[in-house]
C-alpha cells in the first residue's frame, strides 16, 4: 500500500513527558497507600448487575451468558471486599460513562477508589488531604485546602440555601447570574445547575475546596445524618471548579439501600430511561455487614490535568475517545 | 422535523431557539460529581447576530434550524434587493437590505459570496474574504509623509471608504480584506 493511503492519526495526544508523569504520578499514589497499610485490589470490569443511578449511563455488552455492564465505578464488588473482611482496600482502574465527553471528561477514564474502616467523612476528606500534599509537590504555593459544607458554599457564593430555597428561588438565583436553562428542572436538578454555573466557579484554584454534608436527596450511597436538617455524609473535592473526587461516609443499611435503588430504577422509568439490574450481590454483602467506614473515588486523569497546569483532559490521556 | 440531541452540538450546528435560528459558536459539557449534566453552550442569533448563553440538560434534544450556507454569484442591486444566482442551477434569490447587512458595501457584479438561507430565504451575506475593488476619489498624496505612515481616506467602486497609505492613487485596483475593512495591497492590472 503506497504511504499516501495511511492518513491515520496513530501518535499518542499526551506527549511523552506527560506519558511518563502519569507513570511517576501512578507510583506515588499506590507509595502512599503502601505506606498507609491500604492493601490494592483488582475486581472485574464487567458485572451482569450496574449502578441504577439515572444520571449515569452505563455501557453494555451482550454475552454468551447474557448481558454485561461495564462499571462506572468499582465500588459494589470493592464494598464486598470489606464485607468479606479485606480490611483497608484501593484500586487504581479504567471506569467507563457513556455520554461523557468534553474539556474535563472522556468517557473511559482512570479512576482511584479507597476504603478507610472506622473513618467518617471528616477523617476520610483528612486522607485525602493528606495524599494529595503528598502526591502534588509539583504545584508551587498550594495553598491549605478549603473546607465548607454544602450550604454555606451556596449561602456564601449563590446566596441561596439548599436546604430551604424554593424552585422560585433556584430560579431567580440562576437568572440573577447570568444563567438561561432550557426546559424544566426538579429541585436536585437546579441545585445541580447552581452548583456548577455558579457556586463551584466562584472556588479558588490555588486550593483545594472541599465540600460536604449533601442534601440528602443527593445522598447516592452516602448515610444520612439525622440532624434538624438531615444532610447527607458525603464530600466532594474541587480545584476550581473542576470536581477531582466524590466521598461517603457509606451506607451500610441493606433495607435503605434496596430503597434507594428501587427509588433510582422509578426516576429511570419516569425519564423513559432503559431499566437496569440492581446489584443483589451488594446487598447481600451489606445484609451480611459492611463495616463502619467511608470511601472516596479520585479521577487521576483529572489529577494529572492540574499536577501539569492543563485544562483539557485531552492532554494528559495518551488516546482520548476521538483517536482511540 | 429533523433534531440534534446535545451529544451532537458541536460549533457550527444550527439550531431553532424559541423561533428563532441560532448558530452554536461554542459548546461545554458540564457535570457535577454526580447528578445531571449540562451542555452550556454559546449561541449566535442568526438574525441579529446577537451572542447568548443556554444551558441544555445533557440528553435533551433541541430543534435543527433549516439553514443553509450556499456560494451564490452576486448579480445586481435594484435599489431594494440584492440578486443573486447559484451558477450550477440558475436558481435566483433576492435578499432584503436587513439580509445583506455590512456585506453591501463589498458586493462587486459577479463576484461570489456566500449566501446563508433559511427555511430557503436569505438570511445573511457574508463577501468573499477579499476582494478587489477600484478607487474612484481619492485626494493627491502629500509627498514626503510616506516615511510617516499616513493614510489617507479612499471611496471604491461600490461606494466604501478604506484607510490607504498616501502613495495610493485614484483609479487603482486595491485589495482588501472584508473581515476587517483593511487595506491590504495594490493589485497590478
Amino acid at each position: 500500500m503506497p504511504p499516501s493511503i495511511i492518513s491515520e492519526v496513530w501518535h499518542p495526544a499526551a506527549a511523552p513527558d506527560v506519558v511518563r508523569f502519569r507513570a511517576e504520578l501512578l507510583a506515588r499514589l499506590r507509595g502512599y497507600f503502601t505506606q498507609q497499610g491500604v492493601m490494592e485490589v483488582d475486581t472485574p470490569a464487567l458485572s451482569p448487575a450496574t449502578i441504577t443511578d439515572p444520571h449515569l449511563h452505563s455501557f453494555s455488552l451482550d454475552t454468551a451468558t447474557g448481558r454485561r455492564y461495564l462499571h462506572t465505578s468499582p465500588e459494589f464488588p470493592m464494598k464486598r471486599l470489606l464485607a468479606a473482611g479485606s480490611g483497608d482496600i484501593y484500586q487504581i482502574c479504567k471506569v467507563f460513562r457513556a455520554d461523557e465527553a468534553g474539556r474535563f471528561h472522556n468517557p473511559e477514564f482512570t479512576l482511584l477508589e479507597w476504603y478507610r474502616l472506622g473513618f467518617d467523612q471528616y477523617a476520610l476528606m483528612d486522607d485525602v488531604d493528606a495524599l494529595l500534599f503528598v502526591i502534588l509537590h509539583e504545584i508551587k504555593d498550594l495553598q491549605q485546602s478549603v473546607r465548607m459544607s454544602y450550604r454555606d458554599a451556596f449561602v456564601q457564593h449563590a446566596g441561596l440555601d439548599p436546604l430551604t430555597a424554593s424552585l422560585q428561588d433556584c430560579e431567580s438565583c440562576a437568572r440573577d447570574r447570568g444563567v438561561t436553562i432550557s426546559g424544566e428542572l426538579d429541585y436536585d436538578q437546579w441545585l445541580d445547575l447552581i452548583l456548577t454555573h455558579v457556586v463551584a466557579r466562584a472556588f479558588t484554584d490555588h486550593a483545594f475546596t472541599f465540600i460536604y454534608d449533601y442534601p440528602p436527596s443527593q445522598a447516592a450511597l452516602a448515610t444520612v445524618r439525622n440532624d434538624a436538617s438531615p444532610v447527607a455524609e458525603r464530600f466532594e473535592v474541587f480545584w476550581g471548579r473542576m470536581e477531582i473526587a466524590n466521598g461517603f461516609h457509606e451506607l451500610t443499611d441493606a433495607q435503605e439501600q434496596r430503597r434507594r435503588f428501587e427509588a433510582e430504577l422509578n426516576q429511570r422509568e419516569v425519564l423513559g430511561l432503559p431499566p437496569v439490574p440492581m446489584d443483589h450481590k451488594l446487598l447481600a454483602a451489606l445484609q451480611a455487614g459492611l463495616p463502619d467506614c467511608s470511601g472516596v473515588a479520585l479521577g487521576v486523569d483529572r489529577l494529572l490535568m492540574l499536577a501539569l497546569g492543563v485544562d483539557d483532559i485531552r492532554e494528559v490521556l495518551g488516546f482520548p475517545w476521538g483517536i482511540a | 422535523m429533523a433534531s440534534y440531541s446535545t451529544n451532537e452540538f458541536r460549533g457550527g450546528l444550527k439550531v431553532m431557539i424559541d423561533g428563532d435560528p441560532y448558530n452554536i459558536v461554542e459548546n461545554e459539557f458540564v457535570k457535577p460529581g454526580k447528578g445531571q449534566a449540562f451542555n452550556r453552550v454559546k449561541l449566535r442569533n442568526l438574525k441579529s447576530g446577537r451572542v447568548v448563553d443556554r444551558t441544555f440538560k445533557s440528553g435533551d434534544s433541541v430543534e435543527a434550524a433549516d439553514v443553509m450556507d450556499t456560494d451564490m454569484q452576486y448579480l445586481y442591486s435594484d435599489g431594494e434587493f440584492w440578486h443573486f444566482m447559484v451558477p450550477d442551477t440558475f436558481e435566483q434569490h433576492a435578499a432584503s437590505e436587513t439580509a445583506v447587512g455590512d456585506a453591501a458595501k463589498w458586493l462587486k457584479d459577479q463576484d461570489m459570496c456566500q449566501v446563508t438561507l433559511y427555511n430557503g430565504e436569505p438570511l445573511s451575506v457574508t463577501p468573499p474574504n477579499f476582494v478587489e475593488l477600484k478607487i474612484t476619489q481619492t485626494d493627491p498624496g502629500v509627498r514626503g509623509d510616506t516615511a510617516t505612515g499616513g493614510t489617507k481616506p479612499a471611496t471604491l467602486e461600490t461606494g466604501a471608504i478604506v484607510k490607504v497609505p498616501l502613495f495610493i492613487e485614484e483609479g487603482e485596483v486595491l485589495k482588501i480584506d472584508t473581515r476587517t475593512g483593511e487595506y491590504v495591497s495594490r493589485v497590478k492590472e
